[in-house]
């Protein structure tokens, strides 16, 4: 997942579990989209137990990023092309 | 055409930080290749580390991949692999379990262990053959687990 590390993210939660950034989706999203794992955002194969969801809130992309060490960071990221592209996913 | 193709396995190893992982992960691929299974490791940087110093020679150790290459292969239908063992001890490593089991076709072992090893065989909900011991820093309850399922003989 090098990609993610150039991206302009903002880290809404880190060190969490994967439920725990599910949950905060849910409870914190305006609109979400659920996907399979390696489904690919950001050129990126997301990793998670499924289904994976993602949040969208406006042109904000907020998603589970999975390291092995690091446990779970839920990104948010601004990009409007990609927002779209998930929004279709709908 | 060969009629017995050549097996292969996947280990996916996760953060090194659990003493136990690498010592398995060599008798692992010990006795998937005295079964004839081709064993390729994934990891972080620090992970495949531990296992290459430990084994200077590759007597055990074939080939080592980058964590997110292994998976970007298996999604790009470049390759795939007869089985794959997830080494878990946090949450990140049930994550990386559920991914594999569904994006490789592969049988799909769950290797748990830690001081928490209960809690996280609890949270698995999906397909897979769970070998759980609470081993730390001693691998005997795990290598034990493992030599009862047997799952190079499988």
């Amino acid at each position: 997942m090098g990609c993610i590390e150039s991206l302009p993210y903002e880290i809404v939660l880190s060190g969490s579990s994967f439920k725990e950034c599910r949950d905060y989706i849910k409870k914190k999203c305006r609109e979400s989209v659920e996907v399979q794992p390696g489904f690919r955002i950001f050129d990126t194969h997301i990793i998670g137990v499924p289904p994976i969801t993602i949040g969208l809130d406006g042109d904000f992309v907020i998603f589970p990023y999975t390291k092995p060490c690091h446990g779970t960071f839920l990104l948010r990221v601004e990009d409007r092309e990609e927002a779209d592209r998930l929004r279709k996913k709908k | 055409m060969e009629d017995n193709p050549q097996r292969s396995a996947l280990l996916v190893l996760g953060c090194p930080q659990v003493p136990v992982q690498t010592s398995i992960a060599l008798y692992l691929i010990h006795r998937l290749r005295q079964e004839g299974v081709i064993p390729v490791v994934a990891g972080n940087r620090s992970a495949i580390t531990l296992l290459v110093v430990a084994d200077p020679k590759r007597h055990y150790l074939g080939e080592a991949l980058d964590l997110d290459h292994a998976i970007d292969q298996i999604m790009d239908k470049k390759r795939d692999f007869d089985l794959c063992f997830v080494f878990i001890h946090n949450d990140a490593g049930v994550s990386y379990a559920a991914t594999m089991g569904a994006i490789s076709r592969a049988r799909l072992y769950s290797i748990i262990y830690g001081e928490h090893y209960d809690e996280i065989v609890a949270s698995i909900n999906f397909p897979c053959i769970s070998i759980a011991a609470k081993a730390v820093h001693n691998p005997m309850p795990l290598k034990k687990m493992l030599d009862e399922v047997a799952p190079w003989a499988a």
